[in-house]
């Protein structure tokens, strides 16, 4: 199953329970603060996932490593071949 | 298995005006592998290059011998990534495959290459994790790269924490494998394999890496790019 088929199976059931519960006039005779919190619930899920992924991006973010010795090392390397391989006569 | 004294390991070069970047990396990949007393060879694809890259690759080899560089099977037909590896890999004779871009964005003296090799099918290099990071990059590039891989994440769960790095060691079977299966062009290509990767059971280790940027030439990463991006990403998504 493709990942894209995951998301549709997930969403429909999740989907279709969540009607279920809320949307039909019985709602499987679920008393009504339980109907109350989950009506709004996909809503709520969406924005919880947005600051989670705000979050996580902004942390990742500063978290990114700036590799200044790396960079320092391969100009150092990049000196070190250039001398040589002239030496070694490669004409470029 | 995991790699010992009788393994030797391929590296395949793809290279489009490379002229002055191909002998660093050549000389700088030499050095590694002696250092490391690994058996080693260099495969180099050149896609016509109108630069000279070609004949600089000619020179290597006289420079390093045949057993270590080969020039073997250039065509100068325009082609993608992919088609440069299946072309590569009909000349590479190692059990292990590297590929790696030959633009110097890949500090080669930071990998113990035969390090990392704890019996993976596949190692990839990843900017994310550990020490890995880069070099030379904006605020706006990093926000870029982080956002576009916290997306990748989400929706296609990979389990390697940088798809579009492309510094990947390979047991050649595996990558013979994985390229009769992946269809993508261009760097969605190495994604791709990643994902087949792990469908098909493959084990994937991951070694952190340092991404300098470019010394020669600039790096691309323009609106297109996103866009292109994200098409590939949502066809993964969709066929994988």
């Amino acid at each position: 199953m493709t990942k894209l088929c995951q998301w549709l199976l997930g969403l429909a059931l999740l989907g279709s329970a969540w009607a279920a519960l809320t949307l039909t006039p019985q709602g499987l005779c679920l008393p009504a603060p339980y109907r109350e919190v989950l009506l709004p619930l996909p809503i709520y899920l969406l924005v919880a996932f947005g600051c989670y992924s705000l979050a996580t991006v902004g942390y990742r973010l500063a978290t990114f490593n700036d590799c200044e010795e790396a960079a320092a090392e391969l100009r150092g390397d990049i000196a070190a071949a250039r001398a040589d391989l002239r030496r070694r006569g490669l004409r470029a | 298995m995991a790699a010992s004294d009788a393994d030797k390991f391929s590296v395949l070069l793809p290279t489009y005006n490379e002229r002055e970047n191909l002998p660093l990396v050549v000389w700088l990949l030499a050095r590694t592998f002696r250092e490391s007393g690994t058996d080693f060879e260099i495969v180099i694809i050149d896609d016509g290059s109108p630069d000279g890259t070609r004949e600089v690759a000619e020179q290597l080899e006289k420079l390093y011998g045949p057993e270590r560089i080969v020039t073997r099977g250039f065509t100068s037909v325009l082609f993608s990534s992919g088609t440069a590896y299946i072309h590569g890999m009909k000349h590479a004779t190692g059990n292990f495959i590297i590929i790696m871009d030959a633009d110097l964005s890949h500090h080669v003296s930071l990998y113990s290459i035969k390090q990392k090799e704890g019996n993976f099918d596949i190692v990839s290099g990843t900017r994310y994790k550990g020490n890995g990071g880069v070099y030379g990059w904006d605020l706006k590039r990093k926000l870029i790269s982080r956002g576009a891989n916290f997306i990748t994440q989400v929706l296609l769960r990979p389990g390697a924490s940088d798809l579009t790095g492309s510094f990947r060691l390979y047991r050649k079977e595996v990558l013979q494998k994985l390229m009769e299966k992946c269809v993508s062009k261009g760097y969605v290509f190495q994604m791709e394999m990643i994902v087949r990767a792990r469908q098909l059971g493959y084990t994937v280790g991951e070694v952190p890496i340092s991404f300098v940027d470019r010394v020669y030439g600039e790096s691309k990463l323009g609106g297109n790019e996103i866009v292109s991006f994200l098409k590939g990403l949502l066809t993964l998504f969709a066929t994988t």
